[in-house]
């Protein structure tokens, strides 16, 4: 929460980091003094070279790693000074999509939906709803009964961006979730994301891709060295590097 | 904790039990063999217990008087008896009475006293000591007196019988100790590679929202359905074990009386299951404890 001179409520920013470094326990430096705010709402692509620290600054969000120095507050909360046992309440409210789908090859298409329910200690009743849903709308219902091998790697994706979705999470952070796609599977991902960020769903995406990027015409921050080198609307993938 | 939540706890518990196979098999086995150990050092406890309090209420010493004594003599030795200190009941026996109860005794058998000529027993006291302890020293006192043949007691049964149930015991519980010990060593590993093998879900359930406890309910149901199983197993041992043992000394040694089962069995399967269950809980805890927390996670 920011206030102004008469410390009155002004923006609402789903994401705040203040001063963030992070040094990993090997000594590299991943990310140098990061300040960064993003609103509730917002898509936001995160690009840069490899190694430059974007998987690292989500990791920050969800609390995969603590940051060296700074603090990262995240929907009104010092993930910082989160205690472990409030760390699951906390990635409930995020849902993640990776660049190698991480589905549980035992499960099916459903199972593997319901899983992100059922972890939460929803109701049977509930996920025997919400399941076939959102399946619906990631175009999956079909292959409800599939296992993950059975389907290809586009369709894999959605099932994970469906298992990200299912818990109604305020932010979406996604680690280069078409980075293992072919060029048009990639477009309909990005289409699909589309939509849940107009739904009011706030997207943080690291990528390297480049036509996406530039296609979307989102905001774009771009990192190298662990700096943030520039942060635009509407920008472009551009990187000199 | 809801149905669905043990349910899956449960299910997934078995599908790691039946993943690590033989190392289930063994972990299981330990549980049992250490379970029936302890079992039967109880049930030796219980025994030595009950058959000694029998023994030394019968521990008498049996003073047995010279033959052709005059009935004076003979009343005089049981006064003087009677007035020893540390004697609780005297009894007398005389030479008739006892050949009655040895034809008794003997039974069917007892046609070999019936070809006697003359009675060969004497005339008796039977004693009672206050103390078992002070039996020796009565013995003693009493052969000295005039008119007394010999005297007789159960040297010593009383003691070796202890002595060598102490040292059983001793034997038992250390043995108990040391495979309690491997079977919870057992446990943890089997669970370890329950761990190992679902690690991929583990990171997966993490990053979805799972407690610590969701993710760590399935393997400490695993420690308890291995111990519960183990326990399961010991109790039938040990329970047809000491059915079979007290059908078979009725016959064959029926002056040796054994704590009946039906007594035994109202405490000790309920303490060999809930030993089993806390062996199966503690061994997961300690894999969990060790792969699984909170610094882990
Ligand atoms: N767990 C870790 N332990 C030590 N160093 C790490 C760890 N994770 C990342 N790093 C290092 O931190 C730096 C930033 O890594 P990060 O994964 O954040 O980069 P990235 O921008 O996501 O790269 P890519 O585009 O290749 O995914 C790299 O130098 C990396 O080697
Ligand atoms: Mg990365």
């Amino acid at each position: 929460m920011e206030y102004n001179d008469s410390n009155v409520k002004v923006v609402q920013h789903l994401i705040h980091f203040y001063n963030v470094t992070k040094t990993y326990d090997n000594g590299v430096k991943a990310l140098s003094d990061i300040t960064l705010r993003i609103r509730k709402g917002e898509f936001v692509f995160l690009v840069g070279p490899s190694g430059a620290g974007k998987s690292t600054l989500m990791k920050m969000i969800y609390r995969e790693e603590l940051p060296t120095r700074g603090q990262v507050m995240f929907n009104g909360r010092n993930v910082v000074r989160l205690r472990s046992r409030e760390i699951p309440l906390l990635r409930r409210k995020i849902g993640m999509v990776f660049q190698d789908f991480r589905l549980l090859p035992q499960k099916t298409v459903a199972e593997n939906v319901s899983f992100a329910l059922e972890v939460t200690g929803a109701s049977r009743k509930y996920i025997r709803k919400a399941v076939p849903l959102v399946l619906q709308r990631v175009g999956m219902l079909e292959k409800a009964n599939c296992y993950p091998a059975q389907i290809s790697g586009g369709e894999q994706q959605r099932v994970g961006i469906a298992r990200a979705i299912v818990n109604n999470p305020v932010l979406i952070l996604a680690d280069e979730p078409t980075g293992n796609l072919d060029p048009d599977t990639a477009k309909e991902i990005m289409e699909l994301f589309n939509v849940i960020n107009r739904n009011g769903t706030t997207i943080i995406m690291a990528t390297h891709a480049r036509d996406i990027v530039d296609d979307m015409k989102r905001r774009v921050v771009k990192i190298s060295g662990g700096r943030i080198v520039s942060d635009e609307e509407s920008g472009v993938y551009s990187f000199a590097n | 904790m809801r149905i669905s939540t043990i349910l899956y706890c449960i299910r997934e518990a078995l599908v790691s039990i039946l993943r690590n196979g033989w190392m289930t098999v063994a972990s299981i086995s330990i549980v049992a063999v250490s379970l029936v150990i302890l079992g039967g050092s109880v049930l030796l406890v219980m025994n030595t217990g009950y058959l000694t309090q029998r023994l030394e209420s019968k521990v008498e010493i049996s003073v047995f008087l010279e033959e052709e004594l005059a009935a004076a003599d003979v009343k005089e030795i049981g006064e003087k008896i009677k007035s020893t200190a540390g004697v609780a009941e005297v009894k007398f026996i005389p030479k008739e009475k006892a050949l009655q109860e040895m034809k008794k005794s003997l039974g069917s058998r007892a046609q070999v006293l019936e070809d006697l000529e003359k009675n060969p027993l004497p005339d008796a006291y039977r004693v009672k000591a206050e103390d078992a302890n002070q039996v020796p020293a009565l013995a003693g006192s009493f052969e000295q007196l005039d008119g007394v043949e010999m005297v007789r007691y159960g040297k010593g049964v009383v003691e070796k019988l202890l002595s060598v149930t102490q040292w059983l015991r001793v034997a038992s519980w250390t043995l108990m100790g040391i495979l309690g010990v491997s079977a919870l060593f057992l446990i943890s590993t089997s669970i370890r590679m329950s761990v190992f093998a679902r690690r991929r879900e583990i990171s997966i359930m993490k990053l979805l929202g799972a407690t610590n406890w969701y993710i760590r309910a399935p393997f400490l149901m695993e420690g308890l359905i291995m111990g519960l199983a183990g326990a399961l197993l010991a109790v039938a041992v040990v329970y047809l074990g000491y059915i079979a043992l007290v059908d078979k000394i009725k016959v064959s040694l029926p002056f040796i009386n054994l704590v009946p089962g039906e007594e035994v069995f109202t405490v000790v399967p309920g303490a060999l299951l809930g030993l089993g269950i806390l062996i199966g809980i503690f061994g997961s805890l300690i894999s969990i404890h060790r792969f699984l927390s909170d610094k882990k996670a």
